[in-house]
Order: structure tokens, then C-alpha cells, then sequence
């Protein structure tokens, strides 16, 4: 199979949004579904999530930020590369159903993965309200796509230069106060942004679905490397979630096991940037 | 390679050694462990066949490879045609005469083994499967006419690949589904390099490809398309043969601290991945200095002989019975000693301890006796009051055992599982309780060897050969028959 990049653009500062060929995983696609991928023969497999899809073109759609060797090798990659290797659809589909009113939680680069889940949900008759913060303006991505769908949309900052000064646990405690209270928060974004809101919503008692990005290897429940504590038990990340009830994840634990690697990623990352360097020629 | 053995005059020829790497140079490289007969060792070791006129040995293979006919045949001097031997009934020999247990197998009742020690039947199949491929290489078997008949196989360990070379050689058309990108499964992502080369591996798979075996990888069946979409598009059967990949944890506190890793996840970083050769390769693994294992079976052995390559100071196992219960087999429990692997036995783990950064720092264990003989046999051991004691560690790999993958069970609602959610399948033909499809290897076992899994793929594909062409399965017939 050739999963071809069929286009690319950059939403932001390091941040991309990739089309590829992948005509059997865009057909199966539901939301909440993730992929792994690996770049190259030496590459290492990564969970991304599917930000969308399309059955009748045959073609999902990636959307990463540059945070390390893997992402910064596929944002060097261009229209008619082919990546190594795609697999998925993964994970279990987010559990979609008419609940009311649902809030949309996003922050950051969580915002692409949620996009899907906030279509369905739209899609199933709820009211749809979008809390989307970012740390500054530059940094927003699909905004215009998610105020499409969503019956009520409020932005945030952290540096106040757009929409309200503040976090996204801010603005969502405002909404639950008011008579717009939600049924339902799906909040999908960096690790501390999920811990916060689940926090605030286990006080208010609203129930609150998070999707983790634990670090995985197969995607398949075969290593068992994305386990995570929910409650009293062990779930595996790949095929248990990736969405777990916010109330009773072990966002600590998880925290810690996404630093684990961090002085490899940093040795790949710094060899990585070197023979980019030299590869263009040094400018 | 003309002389002709004589009625030997009772000259005892001792069992051939392979010849093996220096045990202290290979603990610190991934090459493979025996460097194989030379001819002269093979054909000294084959004249100790005595070529029995009812050989035990046939009927101690999983598969029934003519042993007594190869080895005669490698007596003769004609390896090539020792290796056409083998292949009639594996395909496979390269693989079997590295990882087949046959010390339980076709060595153990080997007639010579009741007075001296019996035929090393398994180093004289790696020697002809070696040999073979360095001098001239595969000859295409004799193949059926196609049948028009499509088969799809689910996963390409060692089950499914033999399934998929006995059914193309009769003629159908086969496709192997496999979730990784590469193929090979436990043999790729499992057993590491020094133990089983994946250039052999990688061999075999080309040889599949080249009688017709249509392979494509990345493909997870049960989330791409379920069994039933599969039959739906015109698969006339399935063969199921997902392995054992989902594995256990023990269920103690510290299980999902950093530097804790399952036998699985450590072995498939390593070998699937080549995390040895970081950062040549981007996937990374914990160089650990003190790294402990836990569990006795051949992951065990495999994974404590790895962390030792990687680089760790030391490397231990902890085992909750004695050495004699151990199941992994004894040449690798040899290898890893010579290699400098430490054993804790009757030792129990309590508790996995961390700092405060989340990482391993040590073990709490407790030290066992041995009691009553449980379910299994083997006696049973009880924890000795007030024996606890803390073994520091910096890494952890939990080899206890895989449940079944759940993906295809999961999405194949109609095709019945046992209680630990293994497929339950007639051993005999593999067959399911859902009609047109066929399970075997470890999905069906629990985690087994290599060889079973083969000789279940084996079975399997001629119980679907026979139904694509209208034929019963003979007597005795499994009282689960679908129509």
C-alpha cells in the first residue's frame, strides 16, 4: 500500500495539516480513532489522531505539531512522498449519542482531534459548545471549522491576545454556572488542560470524557506500553481508549510516563536537526 | 562425501557440538548465539542415525517431517535433497532447527537416547536449511493448478505462514493480513536476533511471496475490514492466527513505573524495532544497569539476554519456583548462565518501587518454598513468612504470559471464545464454531512453541483444503462440523 501525501499546509507555527492515501482506513474512520505511523524504514511508530476523513477520496487527514524527530521528519515531507507506513483505524469510537448539551473542550493542538468528535456530536442532535484556548493567537488552529458546527463558540488565551484572558477551565466554569450548564465535556488537549478541567467538572459533577496520548508502540494491545491507571484499574490506551472518564484517570502517573523518553527524544531531535542542516546545503 | 557407512562396528561417535560463539564476547552483540555444523560435523553427526525401522521420531514432530529420511539423505551427502526432505512436510526449517523445543519432541524419543544421547535432529535441520540457502537456494515445490479458491490468512507468525505455503501449494489463492509493517510476526517482533536471524525469517517470507502468497501488511483485520467483510468481498475461508498479543501484568503495585516494560513491548522495541541500534533507529529503549525479569519460559530467557546485549551491568531473573520447573527450554537456560544471567529463584514480586521521578529504583520480593503439587503438576509455591527483602533495579520486564489479542474476537461476535477469551477451535482441523472460518497457534492455545503453532496452521489448511474442494475431513471427525 502507498500512503501518499496528498497535501500539505502549515496552520501555524509548527504546526501541519497533511491529506494521505489511505483509502481502507478513511472508509472505517469513526471519531475518536487514532493511527500509527511510521515515516521511514528507520522511523519510530507513533500514535497521531485522525483529524478527519474522506470515504469517497480515499484520504484521512493528520494534523501534528513539531514537537520531535518523528513529527519534524513527516513535516519534511511533501505533496507525492509516500509515508512508510499507516495502520489504523485504532482505538475505540467515541461513544456518540444525543446527551443534551455537550462541551467541546479544546486546547492547543487537542483541537484537531477533537474537531471529528465535535462533528459527531453536532451531527447527533446536541447542542454543540466549543471552549477552545490556545497560549497566544498565533497558535489556534481550525477555528473557522469548529465554529461551523458548534451552536456556541468561546475563545481564550493565556496571554489575552484573543478572545478572553484566561485558561479554558475559566471559561468552562463560567458555562457551567450559567444556565447553559453541559450534560456532557469532552476536552482533549495537553496533559495539565485535561487534568484541570476534570478537576473542575468531578467538583461540579459533570461527566467528562478525556482522549490520552499515551506513548504506544504497536496500537494494538499487543505491549501493553500505553497503560494507564482509570480507577482501580489497568486500561490499555490503544485498545480500551483512547477516551477514558476524566474523573478517574491517573493523570500523574501518565505525565510521568510521557517524560520518560525525554533525553532519547532529545538526542534524536538534536542528531535529527544536524543532518537536516547538512542536507540542505547549510544556509 | 563418497564414503558409504558401514554396519558400524559399535564405534560410539559422541553427540556433535555446534560450534558457538564465546559466551562473555556474544553477551555484548545480537549475532546469532551457534555458528551451525560444519558438512563434516553434520554428516559425523547423521551417521549416528540408525535409521530405525519404525521411527519414534516422526511421530514426536508436530509437523511429521521425515527425520530418518533426511538424515539418511544427509549421510549420503546430498544436503539440497535433505532439505526437499524437510520441506515436504515444513516449510519452514530454517525457523524449526533454531527455535523448535525438540529436546521435548522428536529428540526425546529418539531410540538413542535411552542408552547415549539421541540424534541432534534439530542442529542437523538448521545445517541442510542453512545449506540450502547458501548454495543454490529455494527450488520451487510442485504446485497444484489453481483452484480459483481465495483464502485469507489473519496474522503471519508462524501459523499463518505455514498455512499460507501449504494452501498456495495446493493451488488457492492467498492473501496474509498482517497489522505490523513488517512480516514474520513472533518471530520478527518476539524472538531477538541472536537466537533466530531475521534475515532467515526474512527469507522464508520471500519464498512464500515467490510461490504466490500475496501479503499486505499494515493491515489490521477487525478494524480495516472484520472477518466478515473479508468472506463478504469473496474469500471463500479465513484462517485466523493471531497469537498471543496481550500480555499480563502481575497485578502489584509499581506495575506502570517508568522502566517497567511486558516481555512484549521490550522484545518488539528491540527486535521489530532495532532500539539496540538507537539512534541509528529512532525507537528508543531503557539501557538499564541492573535490569530484572520476571517469569521462567524462553520470553523470559530471551528477554534477560537482551537487557545483558543492551548493556546492563547486571541482569537477572526472578522466578517463583525452583530451576527444575523452569519452562523455558534447557539450552537457553544454558545459554543465558554461560552469558552471565542471574537466577532468584523461589522469589516472589511484591512490589515495584519508585523515586520520585517515577522511575524503577527496586523490587520488593519475597522469598517462596516449594509445597503440594498444584493443577499443573508441579509443586506449588508458598510464600515463607517474614523472608521479604528488597532488590534494587532500575529496569523491570514482565515475562509472565499473553492472553489473546482481543481486535478479532471482538469484532467476530459469531465465532465462540472460551472464558479467557481464547477462539475455541477442534485442535484436530482448527475449525471455529463460525462456518468458513479456521483458528490456530496461540489465539486458540495460550501461549505454546513455534512448532505448534506450524503444525496447527498445517492442520488447518488441509481441513480448508478440503472443504474449497468438497472433501470431509476424515475420521475422527470433530463433533463441532459446520455445514
Amino acid at each position: 500500500m502507498n500512503y501518499k501525501i496528498v497535501k500539505k499546509e502549515a496552520l501555524g507555527e509548527d504546526v501541519f495539516r497533511m491529506r494521505v492515501e489511505a483509502p481502507k482506513i478513511a472508509r472505517k474512520h469513526r471519531p475518536g480513532q487514532f493511527v500509527v505511523l511510521r515515516v521511514n524504514e528507520t522511523g519510530e511508530r507513533v500514535p497521531l489522531t485522525i483529524a478527519d476523513s474522506d470515504s469517497e477520496a480515499g484520504l484521512i487527514t493528520l494534523i501534528f505539531q513539531v514537537v520531535g524527530k518523528t513529527t519534524m521528519l513527516l513535516s519534511d515531507q511533501n505533496v507525492g512522498d509516500a509515508i512508510s507506513d499507516v495502520c489504523g483505524p485504532l482505538g475505540t469510537p467515541t461513544h456518540i449519542e444525543n446527551f443534551g448539551k455537550v462541551a467541546c473542550v479544546g486546547g492547543g493542538i487537542g483541537i484537531a482531534p477533537l474537531y471529528p468528535i465535535a462533528k459527531g456530536i453536532k451531527k447527533a442532535g446536541n447542542r454543540l459548545i466549543n471552549i477552545l484556548g490556545a497560549r497566544t493567537k498565533e497558535l489556534f488552529i481550525l477555528e473557522d471549522e469548529m465554529a461551523e458546527i458548534a451552536d456556541r463558540q468561546l475563545i481564550c488565551t493565556d496571554d489575552g491576545s484573543y478572545g478572553t484572558h484566561g485558561l479554558v477551565t475559566d471559561v468552562l466554569k463560567d458555562v457551567i454556572e450559567s444556565d447553559d450548564r453541559p450534560d456532557l465535556v469532552i476536552a482533549i488537549g495537553p496533559l495539565p488542560m485535561m487534568k484541570f478541567v476534570s478537576k473542575l467538572t468531578k467538583e461540579y459533577e459533570v461527566p467528562t470524557w478525556v482522549s490520552l496520548n499515551s506513548i504506544m508502540v504497536d496500537g494494538t494491545g499487543m505491549c501493553g506500553c500505553c497503560r494507564v491507571s482509570v480507577g482501580d484499574e489497568q486500561k490499555f490506551t490503544c485498545v480500551d481508549g483512547p477516551e477514558f472518564d476524566g474523573h478517574l484517570v491517573d493523570f500523574d502517573e501518565l505525565g510521568k510516563r510521557l517524560a520518560f523518553y525525554r533525553e532519547q527524544e532529545a538526542i534524536a531531535r538534536d542528531k535529527y536537526t544536524e543532518e537536516r542542516k547538512c542536507s540542505c546545503g547549510g544556509d | 562425501m563418497t564414503d558409504k557407512p558401514k554396519k558400524p562396528k559399535k564405534e560410539k561417535i559422541p553427540r556433535q557440538k555446534m560450534p558457538e560463539q564465546d559466551p562473555i564476547e556474544r553477551g555484548r552483540n545480537f549475532d546469532e548465539v551457534p555458528f551451525g555444523y560444519t558438512p563434516e560435523l553434520a554428516q559425523l553427526e547423521a551417521k549416528r542415525c540408525i535409521q530405525c525401522k519404525k521411527p519414534k521420531c516422526i511421530t514426536g514432530c508436530p509437523v511429521g517431517v521425515d527425520i530418518p529420511g533426511f538424515i539418511k539423505l544427509i549421510q549420503d551427502g546430498d544436503f539440497l535433497g535433505a532439505a526437499r526432505k524437510i520441506k515436504e512436510d515444513n516449510s519452514l526449517p530454517a525457523i524449526c532447527g533454531r527455535v523448535c523445543p525438540q529436546e521435548e519432541q522428536c529428540e526425546q524419543v529418539c531410540i538413542l537416547g535411552k542408552k547415549q544421547e539421541s540424534v541432534a535432529i534439530g542442529n542437523l535441520e538448521r545445517f541442510v536449511a542453512d545449506y540450502e540457502r547458501a548454495h543454490g537456494g529455494f527450488q520451487m515445490p510442485e504446485m497444484s493448478s489453481a483452484t480459483g479458491k481465495k483464502v485469507a490468512i489473519v496474522g503471519s507468525g508462524p501459523a499463518g505462514l505455514t498455512a499460507a505455503g501449504e494452501l498456495v501449494k495446493k493451488g488457492h489463492q492467498v492473501t496474509i493480513f498482517e497489522a505490523f509493517h513488517k512480516t514474520g510476526g513472533v518471530l520478527v517482533y518476539g524472538i531477538p536476533e541472536f537466537r533466530l536471524p531475521k534475515a532467515i525469517v526474512q527469507e522464508e517470507v520471500d519464498y512464500l511471496v515467490q510461490l504466490g502468497v500475496e501479503i499486505q501488511t499494515n493491515f489490521i483485520v477487525g478494524k480495516m475490514d472484520t472477518i466478515d467483510e473479508l468472506l463478504e468481498q469473496g474469500y471463500d475461508a479465513v484462517f485466523v492466527g493471531t497469537g498471543a498479543g496481550l500480555p499480563w501484568f502481575m497485578g502489584i503495585p509499581g506495575e506502570r513505573l517508568n522502566g517497567v516494560y511486558s516481555a512484549n513491548e521490550y522484545l518488539t522495541r528491540s527486535n521489530l524495532m532495532k532500539a539496540y541500534a538507537f539512534p541509528e533507529y529512532d525507537t528508543p529503549i531503557a539501557r538499564g544497569n541492573t535490569v530484572v525479569t520476571i517469569g521462567g519460559g524462553n520470553v523470559a530467557m530471551d528477554s534477560a539476554r537482551t537487557a545483558l546485549r543492551l548493556g546492563a551491568e547486571e541482569s537477572w531473573i526472578v522466578y517463583r519456583r525452583s530451576r527444575t520447573e523452569l519452562p523455558a527450554r534447557t539450552a537457553e537456560v544454558h545459554h543465558a548462565e554461560e552469558e552471565g544471567i542471574n537466577f532468584n529463584f523461589l522469589t516472589l514480586p511484591l512490589k515495584i518501587e519508585g523515586d520520585e521521578t517515577g522511575r524503577v529504583k527496586g523490587m520488593e520480593c519475597q522469598k517462596m518454598k516449594l509445597g503440594e503439587p498444584d493443577a499443573s503438576g508441579r509443586r506449588r509455591p508458598v510464600p515463607i513468612e517474614g523472608s521479604e527483602f528488597f532488590l534494587p533495579c532500575d529496569t523491570v520486564i514482565v515475562a509472565i504470559g499473553n492472553g489473546p489479542n482481543p481486535i478479532v474476537p471482538r469484532t467476530t461476535p459469531d465465532m465462540e471464545t472460551n472464558r479467557r477469551g481464547n477462539i475455541i477451535a477442534v485442535y484436530e482441523w482448527g475449525r471455529t464454531s463460525k462456518p468458513k472460518v479456521w483458528a490456530g497457534g496461540d489465539i486458540v492455545t495460550g501461549a505454546a512453541t513455534v512448532i505448534m503453532a506450524m503444525g496447527a496452521g498445517k492442520k488447518a489448511s488441509a481441513s480448508i483444503h478440503r472443504e474449497l474442494m468438497g472433501l470431509p475431513d476424515p475420521e475422527p471427525e470433530p463433533e463441532e462440523e459446520d455445514k
